[in-house]
C-alpha cells in the first residue's frame, strides 16, 4: 500500500476524499493544499507502524506555477528521490483539429495559430505550406511573402526562446531573468502588433502568401530592435551563464542523450543539446532558408544547461536571419511585387486598408465590387463563403519550430474544407521524455527537467 | 458497354480504362452540392459521383523512392517474405512516398526501416489517424511519418483497417515515441493498438464516451444570434464538399 499526498493544489487521487484527510482506496490521503508539510510528516510518523510509508504519491499540478501551464505530474517519491513520474495532459484540449474540419482552408489558419500560442507564426506557416503543397502552388508563392514568413518566424523564435529562458529562471527562483526576458518578448509582440495588427492569434500567414505587406515604419522598428537586441541578449547571458546557483540547478540535470532522443522522437534544442546539428532549416529547407547565412548551434552536454545555451545561441542566429531578411525587404522593389499568390481562385481579392473603424477591406475594393463589377462581387462572395477546392490527397510538411519539428499532416477529399489536419506538435512528443529525464533524480530536478523541455500546453493538447 | 470490342475500334487508352473501372465503384455523392433538404437548383441534380478507385503508382517511383523500395524488398525477401506480401500498394504523390502496409506486417516493416543501414529511418514523427467514412471496409487509417536523419529522407507508412475490426499492432516496441501518439489516436479515432503498454485516453477525460475526431461524431455547437439573425452552429452550415 502506498501513502498518497494530494498536495500543491492538485486534485485528489481516485477514490480519495474531496477534502481533508482520510482513507482512500489506494491508501491514506493527506490534503496539504496550503502546503503545511509538518502535519503530514507527523501523521506519517504516527502511522509508520501500520502502513508502508516508503513511497509517497504526489500530484504536482495541474495548477502549479512551475509546471508550465496545466500540466499534471504524478510523482512517486521515495524520500526526495523520484521513483516514478507520469505526466498527465489533456487539461487544455480545445479540439482545434476537429474544428478546422468545419471551416474553409483559409479559415483554418485562425484555428491552428492558437495551438502553440508561443509560436503562432510557425503553426500558421506549417499549415499554409501543407495547403500550398496540396494545391501544388509552392512555386507560385511570391518571393516577398516567403521573406516575410522567414522574418516573422525568426522574430517569433526569439520571442518564444525569451519565454523559455525567462520562465526557466523564474521557476528556479530568479525573477530578474524573467523580467528581463519578458521585456524583450514584449518588444517583439509590439512588432507583431505593428505588422499583423495583433499580439497573438495573428492569422498573418495565409495559404498563398501573407495577409498584408509591411506597414510604414515597420522596417525602421525592426532595425531599432536589431540594434538593441544583441546588447539585451548579452545582458541576459551575464545574469545566467556563470551564475553558480543557476549552474548548480541545471548542469548535469535532466540528462537525455542522442539515443534517448531518437527513441523518444525528441527534436529541437533538446536534440541539438546532444551534439547532433539536426535543424530542418538546414537539412530540409523551406521558405528559402537555404539562401540565408546562419549556423546551427549545438552543445554536447545532454543536460538542461546545454539546452539553455543552444536556445540563447539560436537567438543570435535568428538575429542574423532577421537582418538579412529585412535587408531584402528594404532593397529596391520591383513594380507589382505582391505578398499574396496572383491566382484569383486562391488569394482573396481584397486588399486590406486601415479605415476609421479599424483594419478592413480597402475602399477601392469595396467600390469595385459594390459599384462596378457584378462578377467581382460574386467572385468575392464565393471565395470568402465557400472557399477554394483542394485536390484529393495527403501531404506532410514540417518546419523547425522553437521546440523542434512541427509537422502538419493535411488530408483533402477534394472539398473546400480540410478533411483532416493533424499537427505533430514538438511539445507533445518531447514531453514524453520528462519521465526518462527525471526518474531516479531528486524532486527538485523535476522542475528544470520540465522547464528545459519548454512544453507549451496549448500545443500539447491542441 | 459491350463485351466484345469491334476490331476497327482503337484500343482504349489508360484514361478510358480508369473511367470504366470507376463505373464499378460505389456512388458517394449525388447532385451538385449533396443537398438533402431542398431541391438542387444547379441543374446537376442527376449527377452521380462515384468513389475513385484506390490509386497506386507503378515503378519507377523516382527520386530516392526506388532505392528505399529496393532496399526494403531485399531485406523482406531475405527474411522469407516479399515486398508485395507486406506492402499492399505504393503511392507517390506530391513528392512524397507512401507505403500502404498490411497490418500484420507493420511491426516487421517498421523494424527493418529503422534498423537496416540503407534505410535507417531512425525518427518517427508519430501516428496520425484519419477516418475515411466513405472508404467502406477500410475506414480507419493510421498514418506514420518517418524521418531518416542518416540519409535525410522522409517516408510515410499507412495502415488501413475496417471500422468493425479496428486493431493495429503497436509499434511502441520499435519507436517508443509512438506511445503517446497511439494513445491519442485511440482516444480520437478508436483504433486499438494491440500490444501498447497502457492504451488509455490521453486528451479526453477517462470516462468520455465516443471518439471525437471520427467523422460520425458531431462537432456540436450552438446557434449564434446577431442583430436578430441566427447563424447556425458550424456543423449545420452548408457544406460544399
Amino acid at each position: 500500500m502506498t501513502t498518497q499526498a494530494s498536495g500543491m493544489g492538485g486534485p485528489a487521487a481516485d477514490g480519495a476524499p474531496a477534502d481533508g484527510t482520510g482513507e482512500g482506496t489506494e491508501g491514506r490521503v493527506y490534503n496539504v493544499a496550503g502546503g503545511d508539510w509538518d502535519e503530514v510528516v507527523r501523521a506519517l510518523q504516527d502511522g509508520a507502524d501500520q502502513e508502508d510509508t516508503e513511497h509517497l504519491v504526489v500530484n504536482m499540478g495541474p495548477q502549479h506555477p512551475s509546471t508550465h501551464g496545466v500540466l499534471r505530474l504524478v510523482l512517486t517519491l521515495d524520500g526526495e528521490t523520484v521513483t516514478e513520474l507520469r505526466p498527465v495532459i489533456g487539461y487544455l484540449h480545445t479540439g482545434i483539429e476537429k474544428s478546422m474540419e468545419f471551416r474553409t482552408w483559409t479559415q483554418g489558419v485562425t484555428f491552428c495559430t492558437r495551438a502553440d500560442y508561443l509560436a503562432p507564426i510557425f503553426n500558421e506557416t506549417v499549415y499554409c505550406l501543407a495547403v500550398e503543397k496540396l494545391l501544388g502552388v509552392e512555386a507560385e508563392v511570391p518571393e516577398r511573402a516567403s521573406i516575410l514568413r522567414v522574418m516573422m518566424m525568426e522574430l517569433n523564435r526569439i520571442a518564444s526562446h525569451m519565454t523559455a529562458i525567462g520562465t526557466f529562471g523564474l521557476e528556479l527562483g530568479a525573477t530578474t531573468v524573467f523580467l528581463y526576458a519578458v521585456r524583450e518578448r514584449e518588444r517583439i509582440l509590439d512588432l507583431f502588433e505593428l505588422i499583423t495588427g495583433l499580439r497573438m492569434n495573428h492569422a498573418y500567414v495565409r495559404p498563398g502568401g501573407v495577409s498584408q505587406d509591411l506597414p510604414r515604419g515597420a522596417l525602421d522598428a525592426i532595425r531599432e530592435f536589431l540594434g538593441r537586441m544583441p546588447h539585451q541578449l548579452a545582458e541576459l547571458r551575464s545574469l545566467m551563464d556563470a551564475n553558480p546557483l543557476y549552474l548548480a540547478r541545471t548542469k548535469n540535470v535532466a540528462y537525455l542523450d542522442l539515443a534517448g532522443c531518437m527513441a523518444l522522437g525528441v527534436t529541437g534544442p533538446l536534440l541539438r543539446g546532444t551534439g547532433l546539428p539536426w535543424d530542418l532549416r538546414k537539412s530540409q529547407p523551406y521558405c528559402g532558408y537555404e539562401t540565408y547565412d546562419f549556423e546551427v548551434p549545438t552543445q554536447d552536454t545532454c543536460d538542461a544547461y546545454g539546452r539553455y545555451l543552444v536556445r540563447v545561441d539560436e537567438c543570435d542566429e535568428s538575429l542574423k536571419i532577421i537582418e538579412q531578411a529585412s535587408d531584402r525587404l528594404a532593397g529596391p522593389r520591383p513594380e507589382n511585387d505582391p505578398v499574396m499568390i496572383s491566382d484569383p481562385k486562391i488569394g482573396w481579392p481584397a486588399k486590406l486598408a486601415l479605415g476609421g473603424d479599424g483594419l478592413g477591406n480597402s475602399p477601392d475594393h469595396i467600390a469595385h465590387i459594390m459599384g462596378q463589377s457584378m462578377e467581382a462581387l460574386i467572385h468575392h462572395f464565393k471565395l470568402v463563403t465557400e472557399g477554394f477546392r483542394v485536390p484529393v490527397g495527403q501531404v506532410y510538411t514540417a518546419v523547425e519550430s522553437p521546440r523542434g519539428e512541427l509537422g502538419c499532416h493535411a488530408v483533402s477529399d477534394g472539398g473546400t474544407r480540410p478533411y483532416r489536419a493533424h499537427f505533430r506538435d514538438p511539445s507533445f512528443t518531447n514531453l514524453q521524455a520528462v519521465a526518462a529525464m527525471a526518474e531516479g533524480g531528486m524532486i527538485a530536478d523535476v522542475i528544470p527537467a520540465v522547464a528545459s523541455i519548454d512544453p507549451v500546453m496549448g500545443g500539447v493538447d491542441r | 458497354m459491350s463485351e466484345k470490342t469491334p476490331p476497327n475500334e482503337p484500343e482504349p487508352d489508360e484514361a478510358a480504362l480508369a473511367g470504366r473501372e470507376r463505373l464499378n465503384e460505389q456512388v458517394v455523392r449525388t447532385g451538385m452540392f449533396g443537398t438533402q433538404t431542398t431541391g438542387d437548383t444547379s441543374g446537376y441534380g442527376g449527377l452521380q459521383v462515384r468513389r475513385a478507385p484506390p490509386p497506386f503508382t507503378p515503378r519507377p517511383y523516382g527520386s530516392y523512392f526506388d532505392e528505399v523500395a529496393d532496399a526494403l524488398t531485399a531485406r523482406l525477401e531475405a527474411d522469407g517474405g516479399g515486398f508485395d506480401e507486406a506492402v499492399e500498394r505504393v503511392i507517390v504523390d506530391r513528392g512524397e512516398l507512401t507505403l500502404h502496409v498490411r497490418r500484420e506486417h507493420l511491426v516487421a516493416v517498421a523494424r527493418l526501416l529503422r534498423d537496416e543501414p540503407p534505410l535507417a529511418f531512425e525518427l518517427c514523427g508519430g501516428v496520425s489517424g484519419v477516418h475515411y467514412l466513405a472508404d467502406v471496409g477500410r475506414e480507419l487509417h493510421a498514418v506514420y511519418h518517418l524521418v531518416s536523419i542518416t540519409h535525410n529522407r522522409r517516408l510515410r507508412l499507412e495502415v488501413s483497417v475496417p471500422d468493425a475490426d479496428p486493431h493495429v499492432p503497436s509499434v511502441v516496441s520499435v519507436y517508443p515515441t509512438c506511445n503517446w501518439h497511439e494513445r491519442e489516436t485511440w482516444d480520437f479515432f478508436g483504433i486499438v493498438f494491440d500490444g501498447h503498454p497502457a492504451l488509455t485516453r490521453i486528451e479526453m477525460p477517462d470516462d468520455w464516451k465516443g471518439h471525437p475526431q471520427r467523422k460520425d461524431y458531431p462537432l456540436g455547437g450552438i446557434p449564434v444570434e446577431y442583430r436578430g439573425a441566427t447563424v447556425p452552429p458550424p456543423d449545420e452550415r452548408r457544406s460544399y464538399t
